[in-house]
């Protein structure tokens, strides 16, 4: 009865509503809600100077320009086609390699590991987060793909080519740039993120759980994937996603290694390009307004993907 | 039975194999890093302008451009970040204002930064009619910001409400509760929130392209284009010159030690200062 009291007494001094008053408190409610209302204004401001600068292109080429794969600068002809398939096969390679391998990772530290181990090893997954991605692209081009050249795609061509279905990914030149290699080095970037959501979704689970499960004979793989792996399945889908949203927004690391070429093709050894590396390489370099204009068009497009990914992630996350 | 117990191993050997997976990488860049970067660790690095290729030089104005770049970033972001997280742990659990702020600002925080580049050029480098370091602080705050409101809001939602109720209690109005108690309490983890940002757009380079671009010259004047170091190290390791590709090594091996210790320094600081406190009180 006393705390609800408190409580009321407490909201109607609330800062939010009370910014009338002109007296410290108003002030200081007025200017921390102005600096609230600041990311409204700077999400508002992304969409319209994005909006803007792409309107001559969306004038000019409509939505036709998603599907259309022509890149021109010279004749003026612009198309996202081929951008929008680099951004999504590169992601999708990124999730497929880090979902499993970032589950194992928070399986490990947060079920397997004793703990003398499992914090330096969390630990050192989160240094992977915090190195930027310009390095990542550094490291990607003059160490992974020289190594992944050799010691993976000259074996594809031996071995993986004749395979049905997916042989024709692997048949391209083992140049060790281009649309898988993009894909690989942005599945490092998001390991940590889909390692780190989920082991703390583990860690959440009461050690009840676990007992109950382990104390009618269940093997460490039998409760894992039957008992917990099912309780954070939420948590986990969110992380993929969360992970797949980063993927897509990539820039420095992929402008390094996914070698610029404005064509879909089958091989994913050919080099490619994604949006955010097509604005990072060209913006400064295009002079014609139609180019810019669509480079600005592709951002637009990037933003509406991020935001329908990263939104229906964060949605996720929210529901437990 | 035998068969449980080989999934069961299976299972167990790829997680392990996981972990290993992601110490692999991250030692594998580390080493790169230090193995190719430490051979241009020398004086010279940190008193020499950027060199045209083929000639000796260094990486002071890039170096300093990314300290002034950075810091004035934060500069800008912290206060607006730190007045904009109060309101929204202040505000009412259920306001749907203040849900929707929240919502936005993850997706702010999510956003490509690449966008926020192109958003700055529009907004600061068309209207001036220059790419300038204004602009380039501009992008770099607009990264920071959402990390520093998320973390403040989520640090001053642990004060005890009893602590508030107390300096209300003493008739401090509700500014002063929040400036000389909350702050105090919440101190330590809005200094690691900001420590965190700092590290986040020290290294960023996709929205620096377009807003302070990058300049060889040694300048303060944040209304020309300003050197930095991202900028620097993206040119310099795409460019055919040996002696560029080991500068920008050496950039790259400089920007990750001082990413990674403000990280240090951010897990460190709080624990320093809660020590500290208790100490003190003692």
């Amino acid at each position: 009865m006393v705390k609800t009291a408190l409580h009321t007494v407490m909201h109607a001094t609330s800062l939010s509503l009370r910014p009338g008053a002109i007296n410290g408190d108003g002030i200081f409610a007025r200017l921390s809600f102005t600096s609230a209302v600041v990311i409204l204004l700077m999400l508002i401001g992304i969409i319209l100077s994005l909006i803007d600068g792409g309107w001559e292109a969306m004038v000019k080429f409509g939505p036709g320009f998603i599907v259309s794969d022509a890149w021109n600068p010279v004749g003026g002809e612009f198309g996202a086609a081929a951008a929008i398939y680099g951004t999504l096969v590169s992601s999708l390679i990124a999730i497929i390699i880090a979902i499993p391998v970032g589950l194992g990772t928070a399986i490990f530290l947060a079920e397997l590991a004793p703990e003398w181990l499992s914090r330096p090893v969390g630990v050192a997954i989160e240094l992977l987060a915090a190195v930027p991605s310009i390095i990542y692209g550094m490291w990607g081009l003059f160490v992974f793909a020289p190594w992944f050249s050799e010691g993976f795609q000259l074996w594809a061509l031996n071995h993986l080519v004749t395979l049905p279905l997916i042989g024709p990914w692997f048949d391209g030149p083992p140049i060790g740039i281009g649309l898988l290699t993009s894909g690989i080095i942005l599945s490092f970037m998001i390991l940590p993120i889909i390692t780190a959501l989920t082991r703390d979704a583990l860690k959440t689970i009461p050690s009840v759980v676990r007992e109950a499960a382990y104390g009618i004979g269940a093997t460490p793989y039998e409760v894992i994937t039957r008992v917990l792996l099912p309780t954070i399945k939420n948590a986990a889908v969110g992380a993929g996603i969360l992970g797949l949203g980063r993927a897509l927004g990539e820039t420095m690391a992929v402008a390094f290694v996914i070698g610029g070429a404005n064509r879909i093709e089958t091989s994913l050894f050919m080099p490619a390009s994604s949006i955010s590396s097509t604005i990072a390489q060209q913006f400064n370099e295009a002079t014609n307004p139609l180019h810019i204009s669509s480079l600005i068009y592709l951002g637009l497009v990037l933003f509406i993907l991020t935001f329908v990914v990263m939104g229906s992630a964060r949605l996720l996350l929210k529901k437990r | 039975m035998t068969l449980r117990k080989v999934k069961n191993r299976a299972f167990i050997g790829f997680c392990i194999f996981s972990a290993l997976f992601g110490l692999m990488v991250l030692s594998s860049v580390l080493y790169s890093l230090i193995g190719k970067g430490l051979a241009g660790m020398q004086l010279d690095l940190f008193t020499e302008l950027t060199p045209g290729p083929g000639s000796p030089g260094g990486l002071k104005n890039a170096i300093i451009g990314s300290l002034i770049l950075t810091a004035l970033g934060i500069l800008i972001a912290t206060p607006l970040g730190v007045l904009a997280g109060t309101w929204l742990s202040e505000s009412n659990r259920s306001s749907r204002t203040a849900e929707i702020l929240r919502f936005l600002n993850g997706m702010l925080m999510s956003a490509p930064s690449i966008l926020i580049g192109l958003f700055v050029y529009k907004l600061v480098v068309v209207t001036t009619g220059t790419f300038s370091g204004w602009a380039g602080a501009t992008a770099l705050a607009i990264l920071a910001l959402p990390v520093i409101v998320s973390t403040t809001e989520e640090m001053l939602r642990l004060v005890p409400t009893t602590l508030k109720e107390a300096g209300s209690g003493l008739g401090a109005p509700r500014w002063r509760v929040i400036t000389k108690l909350c702050y105090r309490a919440a101190g330590s983890g809005i200094i690691t929130g900001i420590l965190l940002a700092m590290a986040r757009i020290t290294g960023e380079t996709a929205p620096l392209l377009f807003t302070a671009l990058n300049s060889n010259y040694m300048t303060t004047d944040l209304s020309q284009p300003m050197a930095n170091l991202p900028v620097t190290i993206y040119q310099y390791a795409m460019s055919p010159y040996e002696d560029w590709n080991q500068l920008a090594w050496s950039g790259a091996l400089l920007i990750t030690t001082f990413i990674l210790m403000i990280n240090i320094l951010a897990t460190v600081l709080p624990r320093w200062l809660k020590a500290r406190k208790a100490a003190k009180k003692s």
